[in-house]
């Protein structure tokens, strides 16, 4: 079986430039790929595209590599709870596309599943369709959505293999899956590292053809964004 | 008058045994909490998940469990996880048969806007659009005037659109009102102690109303 394993997030994260186009999975904070936006940070590379449903908040996630000036552009669906990335935007510092959440997850799919392109009803009449090519089908409009051309896709996985097989859990599974599949070179960081065999065929989410370095992540916070509770009665 | 949670009661008597239903943040989430008894839903969360149960009890939250307003959650018997491309496949595809999602303004032809100020902070569609594009049955929970007393039932929106021609349904604190398929509210039912003549003055839009337009049942 190919081994995947690297050493750890700086060794994963080696190669990646100024100036290269990143995936990062993620929901919010859930599944975000914590040990390697740690080593990009101490790396401090630049002008780095992030294409990310999320933008983390002032002191985690992606926020910390908005502190440090690391990223001339964010694709995401949603950049709300950023003061940083705010003032950012607001002074010119960064760019900023926002484009609907199941365009962003599709465009993934799409670069996984080697299609160019893919056709969807969201955003027609909307600022969102301005410049796409619009085709018709059964009588319903539909944009055209270029599948993603990502240098590197940053994945954060539950448990994953020596061979990159990837099993996530419960909802930090989210756009991690599909970014696995977009990125020309996908990165794994996984909670529980084990050898080819451990897992069960039929469990793996992500097989390991799309995987090509994991490695053992460390010291996760998983932060919660919005802590709601009830109480026993 | 309706509150924010008359409006989530009466949107709840929309809600049929058997539905799969997304709901969006705001009032709509509060929907949740009067869904009748003997009413069987899955609630769609967008994020990757069906069969999204209520709050943890405290010291049970789960961090890698969360909705898609991030909020911490539960699964129930029969949920199921997926990632973020089936979850809107499965909205793109219709297999959703109800959504319910605010509104800053909408237009007597159906058209939302719910994403954007201009001038001010833009934070994002996130699945907005999405939704509105593909979903077959919209309700949509929106104030009827803003403070300020105009309406936000137009003849045409003034703000950037989420969708356009989507919306068949408002439910909002003065009425329920149809969209119709050739253009126009329709005004099916009023608030509690809420006139006919006061929706007609605060609904720019067009407006078809009888004499006669039965007050709402909540109860």
């Amino acid at each position: 079986m190919i081994n995947k394993v690297v050493s750890g997030a700086d060794d994963a994260i080696k190669d990646i430039k100024d100036g290269d186009t990143l995936m990062l999975g993620g929901f919010g904070l859930c599944g975000i790929p914590e040990n390697c936006i740690t080593a990009l940070v101490k790396k401090g590379v630049n002008k780095l595209t992030c294409i990310a449903n999320n933008a983390g908040v002032d002191d985690f996630g992606i926020g910390l590599m908005l502190q440090t000036r690391q990223v001339k552009k964010m694709i995401s669906s949603y950049v709300g709870e950023n003061a940083e990335f705010e003032r950012q935007l607001l002074s010119g510092e960064l760019e900023v596309e926002l484009i609907p959440q199941g365009t962003l997850a599709t465009r993934c799919m799409a670069a996984g599943y080697g299609m160019p392109a893919i056709f969807t009803p969201a955003g027609v009449g909307t600022e969102v369709a301005e410049g796409k090519e619009i085709r018709n089908f059964n009588g319903k409009d539909y944009l055209m959505e270029y599948a993603f051309d990502a240098d590197f896709a940053l994945v954060k996985a539950w448990k994953g293999d020596t061979a990159g097989n990837l099993i996530f859990r419960s909802t930090s599974r989210n756009f991690n899956p599909v970014m696995a599949m977009a990125g020309k070179i996908t990165i794994a960081e996984v909670e529980h590292l084990v050898e080819a065999g451990e897992l069960d065929p039929d469990h793996i989410h992500t097989p390991g053809v799309y995987v090509h370095r994991i490695f053992q992540g460390e010291n996760y916070e998983k932060r919660i964004e919005q802590r709601t509770t009830r109480k026993k009665d | 008058m309706l509150d924010k949670n008359g409006i989530a009661k009466r949107i709840a008597k929309e809600i049929k045994d058997g539905y799969y239903v997304n709901l969006g943040i705001g009032i709509p989430t509060l929907v949740a909490n009067y869904i009748p008894e003997g009413i069987n839903v899955v609630l769609q969360s967008e994020n990757g998940l069906l069969g999204m149960g209520p709050f943890p009890f405290e010291g049970e939250e789960d961090p890698d469990l969360i909705n898609a307003g991030k909020q911490t959650i539960t699964t129930l018997a029969g949920s199921s996880i997926f990632d973020s491309a089936m979850s809107f496949g499965m909205i793109r595809a219709q297999k959703i048969d109800l959504t319910i999602l605010g509104a800053m303004e909408v237009s007597e032809n159906g058209d939302i806007a719910n994403w954007k100020i201009p001038g001010k902070m833009v934070k994002g569609m996130g699945g907005a659009m999405d939704l509105v594009a593909s979903a077959k049955n919209i309700i949509v929970a929106m104030q009827h005037i803003n403070k300020a007393g105009e309406s936000k039932l137009l003849p045409n929106c003034t703000l950037p659109l989420t969708g356009v021609k989507c919306i068949k349904k408002v439910v909002t604190e003065l009425a329920v009102l149809d969209i119709l398929p050739e253009g126009g509210f329709r005004l099916l039912e009023r608030a509690p102690g809420v006139s006919v003549d006061f929706i007609k003055q605060s609904t720019l839009g067009k407006l078809y109303a009888d004499d006669n337009v039965p007050e709402m049942i909540l109860d």
